[in-house]
């Protein structure tokens, strides 16, 4: 592949990914703009306030009634000056709040990520070794006991009984992943040279690093990329139910206080999050399949 | 059919069944308050106690199954039609439609599912009539839910594009929309069937998430989110507690051991 060429499709990538963020943050501005009671400040409801003041108010509102006006003004201040705008339900820039927040998000979905792949690959490893039925029976069940329980009920019985609740999100993950990694190692497993190299003799463990795991790598890339939007979506009730303070629990506290600036924000962020790692997953899959 | 299908398929229907029989012998019950038997012991009258208002716990956990057995389906009814058109259309027309749907798509699926339900349920209001914002949380699983089944009916219609029967229509002089609506989708009906059973389980979690945090019906209406949120408070979580839990799970394991596998449709 030559230099033009890789210059080419990074190109491509960016441009696709740059387009993406500004159509996902638009649409999300135009549907906050279009909710019912999107003009209504409660502050106006005051009755302390005078005419001057709930005047004062809805110019306020007014800058940000021109959807167009105010997405065109938000992104220059987000490029040139680096500014997300301020929160008003929370009255504190954005910025401030993704600073304290992101930590608590990346530390849950790290745990959650790290977590779940090591015990989906603890799981799927014996269960396409191992000959026995009521083993494969017994892990199939817990998947599919995880599988069936919602995430938030997951989160709120963790939470109640005292458990781990920053490793919650491997719960979730952990299912999803092995499905699909069971699926891919018993198909890899029953190649032919890998059925000549057990036959031969090879130990498991060198057939494993050697031989299966290097022909399933790019699915696995592939489907690391998907783990990150899915661990962000369970970082949302693990957040706000265990009342962790992280960029879930902000989206959901910006949701139900219909806060348009913090909502176009967080939609940025979770698109330029999931858009980055799908892309380099991709990137790290094509290029495993070439090799 | 399979024996684990029939056995899912009849747990149910005595589970809507019992829903249904419930509900037609007393519309409201769900509602109905026994104002001095609040936090109520199981017992012979009420077999899963009663909870803090005085309200019958079997009760509300039937109706809330089923409304969550005939809305679910409904919304994945709507959610199917919705993916056929779309993905239908964007894999028989091709060129830049095809693009643009793909482009939707990719983005609606990178999209973390429950930020976006949050999202989208936070901007219809939330104080809403009981039976409005019910309808509001499933009609935006269905419209929301369409984009994965879409990219499976997508690749069903590239292949049946290329087929003979498709080619002869064509030559014959047929009309693109006739010979989607006539001749491909009718051929797709298997891998939508598919897509329906598959995206019921996943409206029902969805559903129970929206609730937990607040965001699915209003009160007095009971869904299985509304009536799992009694787990929230440690101090008065009890073994009946576990109830509406253990239906929702029960519910989800039938309708995935019913769907239909797709391998053969693909």
């Amino acid at each position: 592949m030559t230099l033009r060429t890789i210059v080419k499709i990074l190109g491509v990538r960016i441009g696709t990914l740059a387009l993406t963020v500004l159509a996902g943050g638009l649409l999300t501005a135009f549907l906050v703009r279009a909710s019912p009671g999107f003009d209504v400040d409660e502050r106006e409801l005051d009755p302390r306030l005078n005419a001057a003041s709930r005047d004062s108010i809805q110019q306020e509102r007014a800058a940000n009634r021109n959807i167009l006006g105010f997405y065109g003004n938000r992104l220059e201040r987000m490029v040139l000056h680096g500014d997300l705008g301020t929160s008003p339900s929370l009255n504190r820039p954005i910025a401030q709040l993704f600073r304290e927040r992101l930590p608590v998000t990346a530390q849950i979905m790290a745990i959650g990520i790290g977590g779940g792949w090591a015990l989906a690959f603890a799981l799927a490893m014996p269960a396409v070794v191992c000959r026995s039925r009521v083993f494969r029976g017994l892990v199939g069940s817990f998947q599919q006991l995880l599988m069936c329980l919602p995430a938030a009920a997951l989160a709120l019985l963790v939470f109640d009984f005292g458990g781990p609740v920053r490793a919650l999100v491997a719960l979730v993950i952990c299912p999803r992943v092995f499905e699909y990694l069971r699926n891919l190692l018993v198909e890899a497993y029953a190649q032919p040279h890998i059925v000549t190299a057990r036959a031969k003799g090879l130990g498991g463990g060198r057939i494993w690093a050697r031989h299966v795991l290097p022909s399933v790598a790019p699915q696995l890339l592939a489907l690391a990329g998907v783990s990150v939007s899915i661990a962000f979506a369970a970082a949302i009730p693990v957040e706000a139910l265990c009342d962790l303070p992280g960029i879930g629990q902000l989206a959901w506290q910006a949701a139900t206080a219909r806060d348009l600036p913090m909502l176009v924000a967080i939609t940025f962020l979770v698109i330029v999050m999931t858009q980055v790692c799908n892309s380099l997953s991709d990137w790290a899959g094509l290029r495993g399949r070439q090799a | 059919m399979k024996r684990s299908q029939l056995v899912a398929i009849s747990i149910l229907a005595v589970l809507l069944v019992a829903a249904l029989v419930s509900g037609a012998a007393r519309a409201d019950s769900h509602a109905r308050q026994f104002r001095d038997l609040p936090e109520a012991r199981p017992s012979s009258a009420f077999p899963l106690g009663t909870d803090d208002l005085g309200r019958d716990r079997l009760s509300r956990l039937l109706f809330a199954t089923g409304i969550s057995l005939v809305l679910a389906p409904a919304a994945a009814v709507l959610a199917t039609v919705l993916a056929a058109l779309v993905g239908g259309m964007a894999g028989y027309f091709g060129r830049w439609w095809d693009k643009c749907t793909v482009r939707v798509i990719d983005l609606m699926l990178s999209l973390p599912w429950l930020f976006l339900l949050l999202a989208a349920r936070a901007l219809l209001p939330l104080n809403a009539p009981p039976v409005a914002s019910l309808a509001m949380t499933y009609g935006l699983l269905a419209v929301l839910g369409w984009a994965g089944p879409a990219r499976v009916v997508r690749a069903g219609t590239l292949r049946l594009r290329q087929s003979a029967f498709v080619l002869q229509a064509t030559a014959e002089g047929c009309g693109a929309l006739r010979i989607l609506w006539r001749h491909v989708i009718p051929n797709l009906k298997p891998l939508l069937l598919a897509q329906f059973w598959t995206t019921i389980p996943v409206f029902i979690l969805a559903e129970a998430n929206l609730g937990l945090l607040g965001l699915s019906a209003s009160e007095p209406f009971p869904t299985w989110g509304n009536l799992l949120r009694e787990l929230q408070n440690p101090f008065s979580v009890r073994l009946e507690s576990f109830a509406p839990l253990a239906v929702v799970m029960l519910s989800v394991a039938c309708f995935k051991l019913a769907t239909p596998s797709q391998e053969r449709y693909t």
